[in-house]
């Protein structure tokens, strides 16, 4: 994560009001904010340097980069990390354009991929530079993201228990989380740099990311935790047996809903967004480093894991980890 | 079933922070001063929560009062 702290009290569009309806709906108190000329990559980069530094990298066979802030319109980011890591050629690499459900989607597309016995190791990254697409001069927007990035690293284990996913799109909601202009569909032109006002305190180019909040909430409401359920009645496990459920950290009141639906007990349900905001991708990855360090290395635990947002794309979960490291590392 | 009052009373506690006043079923909820786009989350997570019924946002914009969204409860349970 960056060094950089960005505080909610020190927004310049919040009212007292505003602040403290802020704070008490989404929960965020504080944000990590990359300066300019650092980009999601270098952010994974760090990440994933760290974990080589531990683990070597001598049998990684995949490397996946699973954000929408990569560094070009070409050549793929994973290829250009290929490259930075210095890992071997034969190494396959691909990008994926997901944001909030990208960690789980990540997660199954790796677990495919090993699957197959013809790969050791694979290293997951996972992030996303949201405060690039986000306009100061938007409320709705722009004090809510934060920015991370993240490296998983991932060993076939042929006794491990299987993993369990339930993975769903919907792109009827295209235009609730959108970045309009900047791509094929509306490249940029000269209307792309027009400041608009939407409504008092939500003003945003073409270029910015557009967020309709009601229809998230109530596509959240509608579909996460009707996923998870199905996902846990497919399996042997009971919703009691979950030792921790890790929530994207979209808001504290999306997620306290979801977790009140799910009947899951809030000591079960950690939240990191009081001090990093809304991290897209990153934000399971990153409150498993910071609120659950010392209960993934202790011991055997069964969790579920749900990300869900733009698309609208979701997913969940539950899989069971031994012994696993984490660590927070900060970039310059 | 919940009276009018009791729903007014009870959706008046999800907003006990903030500088409204008192809320009155016939109260023009989206005018109050400092109403956003926040405090409509606040609105479907306790319908939600209370009464099982999720609305989305082109509901919302049907209503004016309190007592509208009262009447779009008993509608949609």
């Amino acid at each position: 994560m960056p060094k950089h702290i960005e505080y909610s009290s020190d927004y310049d569009l919040f009212t007292e009001q505003d602040l403290n309806l802020f704070i008490k709906t989404t929960g965020i108190k504080e944000r990590r904010v990359a300066s300019n000329e650092v980009t999601c990559v270098d952010l994974c980069y760090t990440a994933a340097d760290s974990i080589i530094e531990k683990f070597g990298k001598e049998d990684i066979d995949a490397i996946i980069f699973v954000s929408q802030s990569p560094d070009y319109f070409l050549p793929a980011s994973s290829v250009i990390l290929q490259n930075k890591l210095q890992l071997n050629k034969t190494c396959l690499a691909f990008d994926v354009n997901l944001g909030c459900s990208g960690y789980v989607y990540g997660l199954s597309i790796v677990a495919s991929l090993l699957q197959t016995g013809y790969l050791k190791k694979a290293l997951l990254l996972v992030g996303d530079k949201s405060t690039i697409s986000t306009n100061y001069h938007d409320k709705s927007a722009y004090p809510l993201f934060g920015d991370a990035g993240t490296a998983t690293l991932l060993e076939y284990d042929s006794s491990a228990e299987p993993w369990h996913f339930n993975l769903q799109s919907d792109g009827s909601g295209e235009n609730a989380i959108i970045i309009e202009h900047g791509h094929s569909r509306h490249p940029i032109n000269q209307s792309s740099d027009v400041l608009h006002e939407i409504e008092p305190g939500i003003k945003r180019t073409k270029k910015d990311l557009a967020l309709n909040g009601l229809d998230i909430f109530n596509f959240a409401l509608k579909e996460v935790a009707l996923n998870i359920n199905t996902l846990v009645e497919s399996t042997n496990f009971l919703k009691k047996q979950i030792d921790f459920c890790l929530l994207h950290q979209a808001n504290k009141l999306i997620n306290e809903s979801v977790r009140k639906k799910l009947k899951i007990a809030e000591d079960k349900v950690p939240y990191s967004i009081d001090f990093f905001g809304n991290t897209s991708s990153a934000s399971i990855p990153l409150t498993m480093c910071y609120k659950l360090k010392d209960e993934l290395l202790s011991g055997e635990k069964l969790l579920l894991l749900s990300g869900f947002g733009v698309g609208y794309s979701w997913g969940s979960v539950l899989l069971k980890t031994k012994h696993i490291f984490t660590n927070l590392v900060e970039h310059d | 079933m919940i009276t009018l009052n009791e729903f007014t009373a009870k959706l008046e506690l999800e907003f006990d922070d903030m500088e409204f006043g008192p809320l009155l079923p016939t109260t023009h909820y989206r005018t109050i001063k400092g109403w956003s786009s926040m405090h409509a989350l606040i609105v479907i997570a306790f319908l939600d929560a209370n009464f099982d019924i999720l609305l989305t946002g082109a509901d919302l914009k049907q209503t004016q009062t309190i007592g509208d969204l009262y009447n779009l409860m008993l509608q949609k349970k």
